[in-house]
């Protein structure tokens, strides 16, 4: 059984047909890449898979679960999380504070027992912090942990994001342009950190992102969307070589 | 970590066992008055009321005009059942306060999908409708006022420890996982949704609490002033409370404090100006809205404070 499928998935916007008839399935522990030309609909993808957009046609299936009838809490407990294209963090929160939020569910202690400074209290807060810290270990954050998440540098802020969203323990992570803003270091960096995320996490990720080297680089597949639909789908040397893919891309540099 | 918390927690306790020791001395020295005494209840009672709102407006940073709405609802039921069912002072203030929780659920539950502006009327209206019910109801004896329920011996003491009640619970809270899902709330509710925090359930959660201690702000105000007329509650006085909190810094539990004790006292010095107050508090909600509208907060900020890093509130 595929992890996630999504089926004829589609959704308009007045007149425009942002996502049409998406077609694309993954499994587990999978790292796909998502490309396309400027406004082609990936990020529209992302909020369809995440339930921050209700499609108007189509089906998405995660895991054995229809997704349709989901809030995008819900979907995010069931095991899909993301990071923004701009990147949306709790700025006056601190760094670790922000990684805690993601890890809310990981902890069941009572309202009644933070009132009342019982032991549950502090045990679960002591274990949170410690999955926090260990988390922004993974991605060199620790120093940060006490800073204001809007007063990091910007790299160091799309790290956190990633971070915030392996907190809520995914089994899907949707990257939206990580690597955008990044130097050509850092964007080497943040490889590395995604190859090492999904082997210690045994996760599956999906990525978008216009740097073709990472994409190429790091992806076992990759569709390209266009015009909202499936254009082609394959890997990365398969892409390279497709003659309609550089027709997309070539046609859209005008 | 949990140290600090402990340490810090034990050092607020003994801060506030230091007041009440000096204020109870100075009360059974004669230097502060009867006069005085009320206006230090009436401190306690305010910063119940800014505090309470702070979690709602400032933590979950939905901006509400309807307090004094839930402190009236706290304030009659608590009367009502002294009054009629002789019910002893703190379980009468009890349910008063689980009265105004339990109408602020209700309220919340289809409104709290609304921002800003729109939240902002309807908890107004709701604000008018509750004055207009005790108003027109025969039970609270409407404009004359609702009288004879004042219970005996409760003195400062009692209004002084439901604040430091208030603070103390509010202030853990803000320090719990829960605490931090309602903030996250407040920064951006779109990511706090994906990661997985249930936010219609926390805006309703902070809503109730908030609600639930400005019942208690409204018990406290019917037994020390013994007659509720509806009038008291209106929305000035909402606009009153919501003035301590932004004055205080919103999602800031220490400001929401000072605010409240100052904005008791300094009227009482300011007797000439009572005419303008309403006047003065309009200008500082629309300073307020302005400054955080252009975000111009930590420019204000930096320019008045010359220090390296801004604060981070707490
Ligand atoms: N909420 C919305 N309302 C109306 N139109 C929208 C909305 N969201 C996206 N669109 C439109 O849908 C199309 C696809 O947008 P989307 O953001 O998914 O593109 P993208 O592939 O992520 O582009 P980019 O590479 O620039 O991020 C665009 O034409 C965009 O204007
Ligand atoms: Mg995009």
């Amino acid at each position: 059984m595929s992890l996630l499928k999504a089926e004829g998935l589609g959704i308009q916007f007045g007149g425009l047909k942002a996502v049409d008839e998406f077609n694309f399935e993954m499994n587990q522990n999978q790292l796909y890449g998502l490309i396309g030309p400027n406004g082609a609909g990936k990020t529209t993808v992302f909020n369809l898979l995440t339930g921050v957009y209700k499609p108007t046609s189509g089906q998405i299936i995660f895991n054995g679960k229809s997704l349709l009838k989901m809030t995008p809490t819900q979907i995010t407990q069931l095991g899909i999380a993301r990071t923004f294209q701009n990147i949306r963090l709790f700025k006056k929160m601190s760094v670790i504070d922000n990684v805690k939020v993601g890890l809310h569910h990981s902890q069941n202690y009572s309202l009644l027992s933070s009132i009342l400074h019982l032991p549950s209290y502090f045990k679960g807060e002591e274990a949170m912090h410690e999955m926090a810290m260990s988390l922004l270990r993974v991605f060199d954050l620790e120093k940060y942990a006490d800073v204001k998440a809007g007063n990091l540098p910007y790299g160091k802020q799309r790290k956190l994001e990633i971070a915030r969203a392996l907190a809520t323990s995914p089994k899907l992570l949707l990257l939206d342009e990580p690597a955008a803003g990044m130097n050509p270091i850092e964007t080497e960096e943040l490889m590395e950190t995604i190859k090492i995320v999904r082997e210690k996490f045994s996760i599956a990720i999906l990525l978008i992102e216009h740097d073709m080297k990472l994409v190429m680089g790091i992806c076992e597949k990759i569709a390209v969307l266009n015009f909202g639909t499936v254009l082609a789908f394959g890997t990365p040397d398969e892409i390279k070589n497709n003659p309609d893919v550089i027709a997309a891309y070539l046609g859209n540099e005008e | 970590m949990k140290k600090k918390q402990i340490k810090d927690l034990i050092i607020s306790f003994i801060a506030a066992l230091v007041i009440y020791g000096l204020i109870m001395f100075l009360m059974s020295a004669g230097v502060v008055d009867y006069y005085w005494s009320g206006i230090l209840i009436m401190a306690c009672i305010n910063v119940i009321l800014a505090t309470s709102l702070n979690l709602a407006s400032g933590y979950l940073g939905q901006l509400t005009l309807g307090h004094a709405g839930f402190m009236s609802v706290g304030a009659y039921t608590s009367a009502l059942c002294s009054l009629y069912l002789h019910l002893p002072f703190l379980l009468s203030l009890l349910i008063g306060a689980i009265a105004a929780c339990l109408i602020g659920i209700l309220i919340g539950i289809p409104t709290l999908r609304l921002k800003g502006d729109y939240l902002c009327i309807i908890t107004l209206a709701f604000n008018e409708i509750i004055r207009v019910i005790m108003l027109n109801l025969s039970i609270t004896n409407g404009a004359k006022g609702l009288m004879g329920f004042q219970a005996m011996n409760i003195d400062f003491s009692v209004y002084f420890i439901s604040a430091v009640i208030t603070i103390y619970v509010i202030y853990c809270v803000v320090k719990s996982r829960h605490g931090r899902a309602i903030i996250s709330i407040c920064e951006d509710e779109t990511a706090s949704e994906l990661s997985g925090i249930p936010t219609s359930y926390y805006k309703i959660l902070a809503f109730a609490i908030s609600a639930f201690f400005a019942g208690v702000a409204g018990g406290l105000y019917a037994q020390y002033m013994g007659m509720l007329v509806p009038s008291t509650f209106d929305y000035n006085k909402s606009v009153e409370i919501l003035v301590m909190v932004v004055l205080g810094g919103l999602g800031n539990l220490k400001g929401s404090i000072i605010a409240a004790i100052v904005m008791t006292i300094l009227p009482e010095y300011l007797r000439a100006f009572a005419d303008y107050r309403m006047l003065l508090y309009a200008v500082v909600l629309i300073a307020a809205m302005i400054i955080k509208e252009k975000n111009l907060g930590p420019r204000i900020k930096s320019k008045f404070f010359k220090n390296k890093t801004v604060e981070v509130d707490d």
